[in-house]
């Protein structure tokens, strides 16, 4: 253990360097010859010493506090002025504090126009509670003890006496239970505390929650359900979406289910009207209708949601990790850190004309996990 | 009702009735259907006028006739929104064609009634969504609901507090802050540069008002810390954190771990 500025006290403090050797009070402060690793030493014969000796603290250099009382006093008073200062801050927080308006905004320059209060306040606290450091940390450095001190350690093992004493305690106290000549105790305590166990793993296991079951490969989407408007859930007439529009789709009565939010940040759709002769996979085409295809708004790489649509290169990013997918080639990844093109959602349109699902999504939508095919 | 009976076998009451029945259905399409706006009705001067602006400064690349050229897209069915939007923003005309897409002008090449000509003369190319009708560019909406709409269609490119963000090849999202309400709403109608159509039969004009509402609101609001770095979420931050907050505990670190005198 080392101590900074500790004096050394009683027999358990020795400023000592050389584990193993005589300990002597002040070894470690006196200033040893280098060894050179070029030249022959006395101890070994290839030029490099056979053991190394340890060289000890460096020597002590006093500081001018040390020496000088008027740099004492010096320091001293800056270490005063800095907690001054520190008090002035808190006194200008309490008084800004009920003073300045919270609504009055000013322009300060290099932040501009910002809420007065804000800034002085977080100024004054900031001030105050940082010249209350710089001022322990100044009195530290400057005023206190700084010599070097080492603490040897000690044998860990107590006395022969000791540890003979501690077992015969437990045996005689293993005796005077009784344990060894009346097994029925023994063995109905053994039954007693291990089952006493189990309720305390059914709890810790069952509190776990529900196992997900098929949670992370299944959306709310179920064939038939018309796709609505995110946010104002109406539905889509397939002659409403105009060529290079961009439509952000959850399925009817998502904001009905029990679990509204888990349900949405799976089966978030986007819905793209692309111009005619654009789409250059033929199960692209056959899963749309003339030209509008829907995908997955849940990023394949860790389930961002992938909205970002350039309409004339028809590149469907992710803000996150930027992965880019391209729309007329069944969403494959172009760029970034996502594995898998997102799961297309096959659509028709109903009777009335709004656009439905042909199916639920065919593969689990969002990111890779273990029992994913 | 007897002289209506005693006609109904007349040979012309199909004929009468088909009429009646197309009349009331035009009536009813015309007062119901979703209007995206009410242009501004442009004589045959004005369309000359546009025409001729057009050919000094837009022919170019957009062709003779607005057919589109090896640089610059067809204009047919563009609609007068499109250019109203393009040139009142000083994004036409584009001075190169190197850049990866035309960033807002810092000024205006054009008065307002030469862009009008303009406009008019390209509505008269194909049928194209029309400049908006000021009711719905106004504001004073429901901020609220703006923010919702704006959050769900908007934000993933032009960023929460729409301050623009990166695109594919040097293209961008640009930023929101102090657009008017009408520049707004023909972007969302017109889908210029990169951006997606948001059609009137998608986002309504009231909501397309509302989500101008919340931008609006966006530009009032103060920023009771002052320095926003620009509102562009963690890439900014935290590179004011790396070089000033780690550069201040490096400081203290080292006047921590030096001698006193």
């Amino acid at each position: 253990m080392s101590e900074h500025g500790t004096q050394p006290t009683g027999d358990q403090v020795n400023q000592v360097n050389q584990p193993g050797a005589p300990v002597s009070p002040h070894q470690g402060l006196e200033h040893r010859p280098a060894q050179q690793l070029d030249e022959v030493s006395g101890d070994g014969s290839g030029g490099i010493p056979e053991r190394f000796s340890d060289p000890g603290l460096p020597p002590h250099v006093p500081r001018s506090a040390d020496l000088d009382e008027l740099a004492a006093r010096r320091a001293e008073r800056q270490v005063a002025a800095l907690f001054s200062v520190s008090m002035v801050a808190t006194v200008v927080f309490l008084v800004a504090y009920f003073v300045i308006d919270q609504g009055s905004y000013t322009f300060i320059p290099g932040i501009g126009l910002a809420s007065l209060s804000n800034i002085v306040l977080g100024v004054s606290l900031g001030v105050s509670l940082l010249c209350i450091g710089l001022g322990a940390v100044h009195w530290a450095k400057t005023l206190m003890p700084d010599t070097d001190v080492t603490e040897e350690r000690h044998p860990q093992r107590s006395s022969d006496e000791a540890r003979s004493d501690a077992v015969e305690t437990i045996v005689a106290g293993g005796s005077a239970s009784q344990l060894g000549r009346r097994p029925l105790i023994k063995y109905t305590l053994a039954g007693a505390l291990g089952l006493f166990a189990i309720p305390l793993l059914v709890q810790l296991t069952g509190s776990l929650g529900p196992l997900p079951r098929a949670d992370l490969s299944n959306t709310f989407w179920r064939k038939g359900m018309r796709l609505m408007r995110d946010p104002e859930m109406t539905p889509i007439k397939a002659s409403d979406v105009t060529v290079g529009s961009f439509y952000h789709v959850l399925p009817e009565g998502i904001d009905k289910s029990e679990h509204v939010l888990e349900e949405k940040a799976k089966a978030a759709v986007v819905l793209i009207s692309l111009p005619p002769g654009a789409i250059q996979v033929p199960k692209e085409r056959d899963w749309g209708v003339d030209g509008i295809v829907a995908y997955s708004k849940i990023c394949t790489h860790v389930g961002c949601p992938v909205g970002l649509y350039e309409h004339r290169t028809h590149l469907l990013m992710c803000p996150c990790h930027q992965s880019t997918f391209d729309v007329t080639r069944d969403a494959e990844v172009l760029f970034g850190p996502a594995h898998r093109p997102l799961p297309q959602l096959k659509i028709t349109v109903d009777a009335q004309g709004y656009l439905i699902a042909a199916a639920p999504f065919l593969q689990p939508v969002g990111p890779s996990f273990w029992e994913r095919a | 009702m007897k002289a209506l009976g005693s006609h109904r076998r007349h040979p012309a009451a199909i004929v009468v009735l088909l009429l009646l029945g197309l009349v009331v259905t035009g009536g009813l399409y015309s007062l119901l259907a979703p209007r995206t706006a009410q242009a501004a009705v442009a004589s045959a001067d004005d369309v000359a006028a546009g025409r001729k602006l057009f050919l000094a400064n837009c022919a170019t690349c957009h062709g003779i006739s607005g057919q589109g050229g090896k640089v610059g897209p067809s204009l047919v069915g563009a609609g007068a929104a499109a250019v109203d939007f393009q040139v009142g923003t000083g994004r036409m005309p584009l001075a190169g064609s190197a850049v990866p897409q035309a960033p807002r002008g810092r000024q205006v090449r054009f008065t307002n009634q030469e862009i009008a000509n303009m406009a008019a003369y390209v509505a008269t190319l194909g049928p194209g969504p029309a400049i908006p009708d000021s009711q719905y560019t106004q504001g004073g909406g429901n901020i609220a609901r703006g923010n919702q709409l704006f959050k769900v269609n908007c934000a993933l490119c032009h960023n929460f507090a729409g301050s623009g963000g990166a695109l594919s090849h040097g293209k961008y999202a640009p930023s929101l802050r102090n657009v008017t309400g009408k520049h707004i709403y023909e972007a969302m109608l017109t889908g210029p540069q990169s951006m997606p159509v948001f059609n009137d039969l998608d986002i309504s004009p009231t909501d397309k008002n509302d989500i101008i509402s919340y931008l609006h609101e966006l530009d009032r609001n103060k920023n009771p810390g002052g320095l926003s770095l620009g509102n562009l979420g963690p890439v900014s931050e935290g590179m004011f954190v790396w070089v000033f907050g780690l550069g201040l505990l490096i400081g203290a670190a080292v006047w921590l771990g030096a001698k006193a005198a």
